[in-house]
């Protein structure tokens, strides 16, 4: 066992784990986040996807204890109180869901799509960065909308903060 | 996954004393590899050493003639790094197409040659540029270092501190990707040397792991363009063959991703 201490959706926290605790596991069985989901155990899905220090990265390939000291966000983490993350609402308004798995994975890979390509994204980007998330049930066709669509309103929020 | 205790080393005289201490341990990286091989409990190390953090393990240093990655320098800092794009253009973007942009941030160079998956990218880039592979022990010649499928020249408990590539007059990379996995079903690096001579590495076709093709080094050398490999004849013996491709398939893609590589490098 070892005492893990991180930052997870700004709050500091402190978990006792095995230390062959996956971080998905800690967010899911410890702090009880289970917006985060597990969807292949092999690394490929991407359901699993949290920012660890602005990174998007595959909670399920990290162990808890490599994520001590770092900053963790998780899908709960995005919204304002009751305003959806820009990256959120544009799921919703683009039908970018259907089951809605892959949705958390999906929107943090995409934040962090947006973030790096800023303004420079179009179809063609995303479709090639969304590589590490699958979809069983869209086709992506709503989910490279609503990426391109966030795309958008994140430029106009960042403008006008 | 089996029980294990995980260590994070601050440096690397740190890291091998604990892997001295261990029963079975096992050096972690960014663990893109061993944590999805331990999870299936294909691996059970008694202890994994964390070497992610360690500072000395983390950066790229352009200078002069070579470009020099240390070990534990995540992909996408080496895709997205100016100096390795000005340095080694095709380094840089054989980093962008490893694995997806999620892996891209934890998988290292040291890693991945430490594991030297036979369908791995950097082991071609560094077999083609004849790279240095330098550990806490000692520098090894890429072309000592690759010894098979999962194999290297690496003794137990040595550590990858740095990879030093010469600067090529021309270099570059093309893969053919495999749909899922994003592996290389079959990648060719090609590079013309200072020295003048041509270098042509393949990773993802042979059974026997990263190796080089001295037919399309001829070939290259006596004119360096993609239609000199036209007349090459690359024979399937020895090729990998699987349900994503037979050897005799792999044996032209060798053939047409060269020519790629070639195109790319200019």
């Amino acid at each position: 066992m070892s005492t893990v201490k991180l930052t997870v959706n700004g709050k500091a926290v402190s978990v006792d784990v095995e230390d062959r605790t996956l971080l998905v596991h800690l967010l899911r069985d410890h702090l009880n986040l289970t917006g985060t989901h597990v969807g292949c155990d092999t690394s490929q899905c991407g359901a699993c996807v949290v920012h660890i220090d602005g990174r998007a990265v595959k909670s399920c390939t990290i162990l808890a204890g490599q994520a001590d000291g770092a900053s963790v966000t998780t899908i709960e983490g995005l919204a304002k109180g009751d305003e959806l993350h820009p990256m959120q609402a544009a799921f919703r308004d683009n039908h970018g869901l259907q089951c809605g798995y892959c949705t958390p994975g999906m929107i943090m890979s995409a934040v962090d799509i947006v973030q790096r390509h800023g303004g420079q994204l179009d179809e063609a980007t995303v479709r090639h960065e969304l590589e590490g998330n699958i979809c069983r049930c869209t086709g992506y066709h709503n989910i490279v909308k609503a990426v391109l669509d966030a795309a958008g309103r994140m430029k106009v929020a960042q403008a006008a903060e | 996954m089996y029980q294990t205790t995980y260590h994070r080393a601050s440096s690397v005289d740190e890291a091998a004393a604990l892997f001295a201490k261990g029963s079975e341990a096992k050096y972690l990286s960014g663990g893109q590899t061993l944590l999805p091989v331990m999870k299936q409990r294909l691996a059970s190390p008694s202890d994994v050493i964390d070497l992610a953090k360690i500072k000395e393990l983390i950066g790229i240093d352009a200078s002069g003639d070579t470009l020099t990655i240390k070990a534990a320098t995540p992909h996408y800092d080496v895709a997205t790094s100016d100096a390795a794009k000005k340095a080694i253009p095709a380094v840089a973007y054989l980093a962008s197409l490893i694995g997806d942009p999620a892996v891209r941030y934890r998988g290292t160079i040291g890693g991945s040659l430490a594991n030297n998956d036979p369908a791995a990218d950097y082991p071609a880039a560094t077999l083609a540029l004849g790279a240095t592979i330098k550990t806490n022990k000692r520098s090894i010649a890429a072309d000592d270092y690759f010894k098979g499928l999962f194999a290297t020249a690496l003794e137990d408990g040595e550590i990858i501190t740095a990879v030093s590539f010469p600067v090529p007059v021309k270099a570059g990379y093309a893969k053919f990707p495999h749909p899922a996995s994003r592996f290389a079903l079959t990648g060719v690096f090609v590079a013309q040397t200072k020295a003048g001579d041509v270098r042509v590495a393949v990773t993802g076709a042979s059974q026997s792991g990263v190796m080089r093709v001295a037919a399309i080094e001829a070939a290259l050398k006596a004119n360096w363009a993609a239609s000199a490999i036209d007349s090459v004849s690359i024979p399937s013996s020895g090729l990998l063959s699987d349900l994503h491709g037979s050897a005799d398939y792999r044996a032209n893609l060798i053939k047409v991703m060269a020519q790629r590589a070639v195109t790319a490098a200019g």
